[in-house]
C-alpha cells in the first residue's frame, strides 16, 4: 500500500444472534484512494458500513480512523453521531435526503455542527452577530460550490424530494462532503443510474478524490464503476474477506470468480455481473 | 345490444351499492340489538328486558341509508375537494404576500381595542384568542418543526401557571419577575419528559406525553398541601405596568388611573391584559421564525424528516430533541402564567386533555410549521363556538366534522406551504 492508511478494520465480526453477517475481516482504506467492498448479495457489506457509522457495535474487533494532525480516533466505541464528527461521511443504499427541505437547505444543514458552533447554541444567531453571519455565509459558499460541481444550481430551492433520482443520488454525497469528512462512506451510489449517469458518477467520485483530501470507501455491485475507479477491491462472500488487491488482480483471482458465477446450482446469480465478469475475463 | 349491455353494468353497479349498503346495515343491526333493541327496565319485580325493536328498524334503516348517501358523496366529494384544493392553493397565495398579510393582521391586533365597536368582552375575547395562538406557535416548535407528537402539551402550560401562582401568592413576586422563572420551569419539565422518551417517535410519542399531562393533572389535584388540590389556588396577582396596579383599591401613587390622572375603568386592565399578552405572542413569533433559519432550527426540521441520516450527518438527536421539548415547553410555561395572572384563580380543571387536544388541533389544522396558519386555526376554534353558544351542545360534533373534512381535503392543514428558510437567490449575488 502505498498511501497512507486512513482506516483500519482489524478482525470485525458482527453477529445477529446465530447468524455470522461478517467473519473476522481485516483490510486497510488509505487516504485519498477509493477502496470498494464487493461481494455477492447478503456478503455483508452493507453490515460493514453500519459498524463503521455506528448504527451497529460490532461483536468483536477494532476500526481505527486515523486522522493526520490528532489522536486516532477507535470508532466501534463512539456513538453513529461522534463517527460522523470525527470524519466519516456515509451516503445510504435507499438515498436518505431530507425531501421536505429545499436542495440548499440540505447541504447547510450538513454543515450543523460548524454553524452551531458559530451561533454559539443559538444566541450569536438569535442576536444576529457579525460571527455567525460570516460562518453563514462560508457555508453557502460550500454549498454553492458543490451545487455548481453537480449543475443543481438550477433547483437549489426545490425540495429535494421533487429531484429526479440520479440527481437525488448526487445530491446525497454532495451533502456527505459538505459535512467535511475524511472519510467517504459510499453505500451503491451507482445504484439505479443509466450508463450515462454512471460515467458522469465515476469522473466524480476521482474528482473528490483527487481534490478533496478523502479517502473513499465504496460499495457497489456496477462493475463498470468498480474496476473503473478503484484503487483497491476487498471482495466478500458470507461475511469473510476473499480477496483483496488492486482492480486487475482481483479480477483474475479464481476464487472471486467462483464466488460470483458460483457452481452449477447456485441459482442467485445476477446476470449482469457474471457477463460484466465474463467480458473482462475473456481476452 | 349496446343499450342492454350499459344497463347490465349498471345493474351490476346498483347491486353492488346496495349489497355495500346492505351489509353495513346488517353489522349496524348485529351492534345495535344489545344496544338499543334491549333494555332493561326496572320493574316491580326487579330488573325486566324490554325490546324495542321498532327503534332497531328505525336505526338500521337510517343506517343504510346513510351508506348510501355516503357512496353517492364519494363520488362528488372529490371533485368538490379538488375545488376546495383550487382555493386551498390560497397558501402560496398567503405564502406570495406573506410580509403583507403579517403587517396587516399586526396593525388590526395593534389597534383592536381602539376602535369604536370594540368593548370589553371584544378584548376578552382577543385575548382569549391570543393565549391559544401563542400555545399553538410554542407547540408548532414541538410538532411542527420538529416533528415530535406531544399529546401532552398542556403539562407546560399548567407548570407555567402553578410557578407563577405559587411565587405570586406565596412568595408575592410580580408577574414580570416570575415570567422568566416559570418559563424555565417549564422547559426544566420539557426536558423531563423529553429524556425518556428520546428513543420514541410517533404514536408510542404521543401515548407517553399524554400520559405525562395526565400525571401533572393528577399530582396537582391531589398534592394538596402543595398546589391546592382541587379548591385550586386564588388572588394570584395581576401584572402590573412599570409597578402601576390596575386596581380601584391601590395606593394612590402605584394605581394606573391616579398616576395618569384619569377616572378609573375596568376597561384599563382588560386592554393591558391584551396588549401583554400580545407582547408574548409577538415574542414567541419573532422566536420561531428567527429560530427556523438557525442551525438550531433547521436541525429540527432535518430531524423531522429523517432522524438516521441525522445522525450520518454528526448531529445530537438527543440535544436536537430536547432541545425542541425544552423551548416549546418554555412558551407553554410563558403562555401559563399568563393565564394564571389574567383569571386570577387557576385550579386543575383548567389543564385537562382537551385542552392539548385544542392546541394541537391548532397547530394541526393552521398547517404543521406554519406561523399564519396557527393564528387562523385559533381564532376559528376559539371564536366559533364563542358566537355560536346557542349551538354549543354540537360543538363537538361540529369540531370533529371539521377535523375530519380537513383531513380529507387539506391533510397538511389550511396553510402548509413551506418556504425555505434559506435561498441562493436572497442571500447569494449570483448571475
Amino acid at each position: 500500500m502505498t498511501a497512507a492508511a486512513l482506516l483500519t478494520v482489524e478482525h470485525l465480526t458482527m453477529r445477529f444472534g446465530g447468524l455470522v453477517a461478517i467473519d473476522d475481516l481485516s483490510f486497510a482504506a488509505a487516504d485519498r484512494e477509493i477502496t470498494a467492498i464487493i461481494g455477492p448479495n447478503g456478503a455483508g457489506k452493507t453490515t460493514v458500513f453500519n459498524c463503521l457509522t455506528g448504527f451497529y457495535k460490532p461483536t468483536v474487533g477494532q476500526l481505527t480512523l486515523i486522522r493526520p494532525g490528532s489522536e486516532p480516533a477507535l470508532l466501534e466505541r463512539m456513538e453513529g453521531f461522534r463517527i460522523a464528527r470525527a470524519g466519516v461521511g456515509r451516503t445510504f443504499q435507499n438515498i436518505r435526503l431530507f425531501p421536505a427541505m429545499s436542495v440548499l437547505e440540505n447541504l447547510i444543514v450538513a454543515q450543523h455542527n460548524e454553524l452551531m458552533r458559530a451561533s454559539a447554541f443559538s444566541i450569536a444567531g438569535l442576536l444576529g452577530l457579525e460571527r455567525y453571519r460570516a460562518a453563514e455565509a462560508r457555508a453557502l459558499d460550500r454549498a454553492r460550490f458543490w451545487l455548481d460541481r453537480l449543475g443543481l444550481t438550477g433547483v437549489a430551492d426545490r425540495d429535494a424530494g421533487g429531484l429526479p433520482y440520479g440527481d437525488q443520488r448526487r445530491l446525497e454525497i454532495a451533502r456527505a462532503m459538505c459535512n467535511g469528512p475524511v472519510l467517504l462512506c459510499l453505500d451503491e451510489p451507482a445504484a439505479g443510474l443509466n450508463r450515462a449517469e454512471s460515467v458522469a458518477l465515476n469522473e466524480l467520485l476521482r474528482e473528490i478524490r483527487d481534490t478533496q483530501n478523502v479517502g473513499i470507501l465504496l460499495i457497489e455491485h456496477d462493475m463498470n464503476v468498480v474496476m473503473g475507479i478503484s484503487d483497491r477491491i476487498v471482495v466478500l462472500d458470507y461475511g469473510r474477506k476473499i480477496a483483496e488487491g488492486p482492480p486487475e488482480a482481483v479480477r483474475n483471482d479464481p476464487t472471486v470468480i467462483q464466488a460470483y458465477l458460483g457452481e452449477e446450482e447456485d441459482a442467485d446469480l445476477r446476470p449482469e455481473v457474471a457477463g460484466e465478469l465474463g467480458r473482462e475475463r475473456r481476452p | 345490444m349496446v343499450d342492454n349491455a350499459a344497463s347490465g353494468a349498471d345493474l351490476s353497479r346498483v347491486w353492488k351499492v346496495l349489497r355495500e349498503a346492505g351489509l353495513t346495515a346488517l353489522i349496524a343491526g348485529f351492534l345495535a340489538v344489545p344496544l338499543i333493541g334491549l333494555r332493561t327496565i326496572g320493574g316491580r319485580d326487579g330488573m325486566a328486558v324490554e325490546s324495542r325493536w321498532d327503534m332497531l328498524m328505525i336505526a338500521v334503516a337510517v343506517v343504510f341509508t346513510g351508506r348510501l348517501v355516503l357512496i353517492a358523496l364519494r363520488r362528488v366529494l372529490p371533485r368538490l375537494g379538488a375545488g376546495v384544493g383550487k382555493i386551498g392553493s390560497f397558501g402560496t397565495l398567503f405564502a406570495r404576500h406573506r410580509s403583507g398579510l403579517a403587517g396587516l393582521a399586526l396593525a388590526l391586533a395593534l389597534a383592536l381595542p381602539l376602535m369604536p365597536f370594540s368593548d370589553r368582552y371584544l378584548v376578552d375575547i382577543a385575548t382569549l384568542v391570543l393565549i391559544y395562538v401563542m400555545l399553538g406557535w410554542g407547540l408548532n416548535i414541538v410538532v411542527g418543526l420538529a416533528g415530535l407528537l406531544d399529546l401532552g402539551y398542556v403539562a407546560f402550560y399548567a407548570v407555567g401557571a402553578y410557578s407563577f401562582a405559587l411565587l405570586g401568592t406565596v412568595y408575592e413576586w410580580s408577574f414580570w419577575a416570575c415570567l422568566p422563572v416559570a418559563g424555565a420551569c417549564a422547559a426544566a419539565f420539557g426536558i423531563l419528559l423529553g429524556y425518556p422518551v428520546l428513543r420514541l417517535r410517533g404514536d408510542y410519542l404521543a401515548i407517553v406525553t399524554l400520559g405525562f399531562g395526565e400525571i401533572i393533572r393528577v399530582v396537582l389535584t391531589n398534592w394538596v398541601e402543595f398546589s391546592g388540590g382541587p379548591n385550586g389556588i386564588a388572588s394570584i396577582p395581576r401584572p402590573t405596568l412599570l409597578g402601576l396596579e390596575f386596581s380601584r383599591r391601590a395606593p394612590e401613587e402605584q394605581s394606573f388611573h391616579h398616576f395618569f390622572d384619569i377616572d378609573y375603568s375596568g376597561d384599563h386592565r382588560i386592554t393591558f391584559l391584551y396588549y401583554v399578552i400580545l407582547l408574548l405572542a409577538l415574542l414567541t413569533n419573532l422566536f420561531v421564525l428567527r429560530i427556523r433559519k438557525l442551525p438550531l432550527g433547521r436541525a429540527w426540521e432535518a430531524l423531522r424528516e429523517d432522524e438516521i441520516a441525522c445522525r450520518a450527518l454528526g448531529i445530537n438527536p438527543v440535544n436536537t430533541k430536547l432541545s425542541a421539548f425544552a423551548l416549546g415547553a418554555m412558551f407553554g410555561g410563558f403562555a401559563g402564567s399568563f393565564f394564571a395572572s389574567r383569571s386570577g384563580f387557576i385550579s386543575p380543571e383548567s389543564f385537562t386533555f382537551i385542552e392539548s387536544a385544542l392546541i394541537l388541533s391548532i397547530v394541526v389544522l393552521g398547517g404543521m410549521g406554519s406561523q399564519i396558519g396557527v393564528v387562523l386555526a385559533a381564532a376559528a376554534i376559539i371564536l366559533v363556538p364563542e358566537f355560536l353558544r346557542e349551538f354549543s351542545e354540537y360543538r363537538m360534533l361540529a369540531f370533529g366534522a371539521a377535523m375530519v373534512l380537513i383531513m380529507i381535503w387539506r391533510p397538511r392543514g389550511l396553510l402548509a406551504h413551506r418556504a425555505p428558510t434559506v435561498s441562493l437567490g436572497q442571500s447569494g449575488a449570483r448571475p
